[in-house]
């Protein structure tokens, strides 16, 4: 037993060296489970397969938060991965971190792999560019709010589902009708700020904060306490006044209660359409995020949610060139067009939409291209083009305290944002001091 | 009359306290001091730059109101966990000291839960209370009341309440049965002969016979309510709504691994090792007294 063993590790210390200088290792630190882990490690494998030269290792860390955790605790201990990934609220973040991170252009651009910062998709690559227009990090993963409806639900209070419910105005007429017609839970929502203050904010082009919203500069300031967002906020205090708004939580909690029929109308990411899609047992339709004709004739467009990728500092040339090969080869069409399709995220590139589109599967399944239009609508605005601001995951926090507040009926719309407006610029005024 | 075992020399009472004083020094005084160092600078998530602010930190918090609201917070926390987690375990005790037959399982029963580790156990009630699906909301919803901790702070505040006390009372239960066990029979009897009834005998020779462990569970467990239900509370509320279950040791994780300002986060610490320090000042100088041993 012993020889045995003293053979095997003889034998592998004197494979495993060979192995490591045939192939160059990149860490790629993620953070999804389940079916999206799946389909992050099949695109691993095949890239891994494709090519001799490098070997790509996955490994998940826990949710967006902890990846961010791990990834930035593995940099104090000089252990950092080449690639992580980051919620894009932690994009101010990594952008601050300058000694800490590479700009995806320049690892890309050195790499020598095909490169062209055009091919990706002018909202969804804006959040992740500089104001020069230089592409930091890789959008990976990026969805953006829609209206999903229930049409039995519609049906059984007697209201017709295919009425027009592209402005709040009628999607407030909707609610009546549905609460008149017995529905219990007329509409839920997910992630509350995210959708009713951020994307708000761009669709109706106001912004949320100042300095174009943060891109161009860490002195910003929230502006969502103007009164675009009080008399939508107004709205939906009323509505969850009457028993029209049902508030579940802070995250997705909702997306239970739609899914399991209990609900008409839920605003949430087009990324909830693998759920939805395979859970509900009703007829739904994807519409377009609602929007206050009051306040804007046409609406801008949506931002996005989701995860991109960063290269971080501190590694030798070769694994940038294999982290640019990588880097490359997922924003290739068909690895984006069956990721799009998979998923319901949004495809980085026009050329994968178009892919998509040739291949007939917005046909096959209607309303999966509603998010790809209402983000591609319009060219993006300094309004629209995305949030830049630092402590972002803790300023939702607070803004989800202040939202809470409406709901309960304990502060009016006004003097809660006045509150969170306060409230989040004494973090953004810490978060300039420690980047500054 | 007391006996002293002296050594002679110096190298073995230093050799046997010497692994005591390593482990402290590792693992708390080396800790603690970079706290306090920390708390003085406001670094950059990646340590790659960081000032010195003195005490611009406590200042920042100090001026908080919702840092402030959170002492009021914790107290009440705490003090409910403790009520809590150590009356139903007297009872419980008391009661099961009485048993004849049957005292094995029950015991078993009883310890149960002190298994399932807070996380978990957060999970389960929130299942139980969840505001659209849970069991205990529905039927509470049934009987007119219209359950939501989502919204409302107190009822949060008592969810979290109660979850963190439920796998405690095992805990608690264990030793105050052990304690009980020990009062002896001969005390009993003869204040039983001498007329006392159940409750009198109880708070006249029981209670007051196992006031050390009483004392070491209101240590125990105030400590626990401060810095171990952070996992009840972290999937329940995640310290909502509106802050009003975000104890300090809540907070010290939000901020340091949420909002990555590892200046506040320290500061934070360092003034809850103030905090826990003066409270247990206070239980050994002033509660301590009342203990008879």
């Amino acid at each position: 037993m012993k020889k045995l063993l003293i053979g095997a590790i003889a034998g592998s210390t004197l494979l495993s060296p060979i192995a490591a200088m045939a192939q160059t290792e990149v860490q790629f630190w993620h953070a999804f489970t389940g079916r999206l882990g799946e389909l992050v490690a099949a695109q691993v494998e095949e890239f891994n397969a494709s090519q001799s030269d490098y070997v790509v290792v996955q490994s998940h860390k826990g949710n967006y938060s902890e990846t961010l955790n791990a990834g930035i605790a593995a940099f104090r201990a000089q252990e950092q991965p080449h690639i992580l990934m980051v919620f894009e609220v932690g994009t101010a973040t990594m952008m601050a971190a300058e000694g800490a991170v590479r700009p995806v252009y320049e690892v890309m651009g050195e790499s020598g792999a095909t490169f062209d910062p055009d091919a990706y998709i002018g909202a969804v690559k804006g959040y992740y560019t500089s104001t020069d227009g230089d592409m930091l990090s890789l959008p990976f993963n990026s969805s953006t709010p829609v209206l999903w409806v229930n049409r039995n639900a519609f049906e059984a209070a007697g209201v017709d589902p295919d009425m027009d419910l592209s402005t709040w105005e009628n999607v407030g007429a909707a609610l009546d009708a549905l609460k008149a017609g017995g529905e219990d839970c007329p509409l839920v929502t997910a992630w509350q700020s995210w959708i009713h203050l951020e994307n708000f904010s761009a669709y109706h082009d106001v912004p949320f904060a100042s300095k174009d919203n943060g891109f161009s500069g860490l002195d910003t300031e929230l502006m969502l306490n103007g009164p675009a967002q009080i008399a939508h906020l107004t709205a939906m205090q009323e509505w969850a006044q009457d028993g029209k708004f049902i508030y579940t939580g802070r995250r997705n909690e909702g997306g239970a209660n739609f899914r399991a029929g209990e609900c008409a109308l839920f605003t949430e990411s087009s990324a909830g359409y693998a759920g939805i899609s395979s859970e509900a047992e009703f007829d739904f339709d994807v519409r377009p995020l609602p929007y206050w004709k009051a306040v804007a004739d046409e609406p801008q467009n949506t931002i996005i949610g989701g995860a991109s990728l960063w290269v971080m500092a501190g590694h030798d040339a070769e694994e940038y060139k294999g982290a640019g090969e990588f880097l490359s080869f997922l924003s290739s069409s068909d690895v984006q067009a069956s990721w799009h399709q998979n998923t319901g995220y949004l495809p980085i590139t026009a050329e994968a939409g178009e892919a998509t589109k040739a291949a007939g599967f917005y046909e096959a399944n209607p309303g999966t291209d509603i998010a790809v239009m209402q983000m591609t609508a319009n060219e993006p605005t300094a309004n629209s083009k995305g949030l830049r601001l630092g402590s972002f995951d803790q300023i939702r926090g607070i803004i989800d305290e202040e939202l809470e507040a409406i709901w309960s009926g304990d502060k009016s719309p006004q003097e809660a944002m006045d509150s969170a407006k306060e409230r989040g610029d004494a973090l953004l005024r810490r978060f300039e001091q420690a980047n500054g | 009359m007391e006996k002293r075992v002296t050594f002679r020399g110096w190298l073995l009472p230093i050799l046997l306290i010497a692994p005591q004083v390593i482990i402290s020094a590792v693992f708390f005084f080396y800790p603690a001091g970079q706290a306090i160092w920390q708390s003085l600078f406001i670094p950059d998530p990646f340590g790659l730059s960081s000032q010195f602010v003195g005490f611009g930190n406590f200042e920042f918090l100090l001026s908080d109101k919702f840092y402030r609201k959170s002492f009021l917070t914790t107290a009440i926390f705490s003090i409910l966990v403790t009520l809590c987690s150590m009356i139903p375990a007297l009872f419980l005790a008391v009661i099961a000291d009485r048993l004849i037959k049957g005292s094995g399982v029950y015991r078993t029963m009883l310890i149960w839960p002190y298994a399932v580790a807070p996380a978990v156990a957060g999970v389960l009630w929130l299942f139980m209370f969840n505001t659209r699906v849970g069991v205990v909301s529905w039927y509470l919803g049934q009987l007119g009341y219209d359950w939501n901790h989502v919204l409302n702070g107190g009822e949060a505040m008592g969810l979290v309440v109660v979850a963190s006390a439920w796998g405690r009372i095992s805990y608690n239960f264990l030793f105050f049965f052990a304690a009980l066990q020990s009062v002896p029979r001969s005390v009993i009897e003869a204040a039983a002969i001498d007329g006392a009834h159940f409750w009198r005998r109880f708070f006249g020779i029981v209670l007051p016979l196992i006031t050390p462990t009483a004392f070491f569970l209101l240590v125990v467990n105030v400590v626990y309510a401060f810095f171990e239900t952070f996992g009840v509370i972290h999937t329940i509320t995640a310290g909502g709504p509106q802050q009003s279950t975000t104890i300090l040791v809540y907070k010290v994780f939000s901020d340091g691994f949420v909002g990555q300002d590892l200046g506040s986060s320290s500061a934070q610490s360092v003034i809850l090792l103030v905090v826990v320090g003066l409270l247990t000042v206070i239980q050994f100088k002033y509660v301590e007294k009342r203990v008879h041993y």
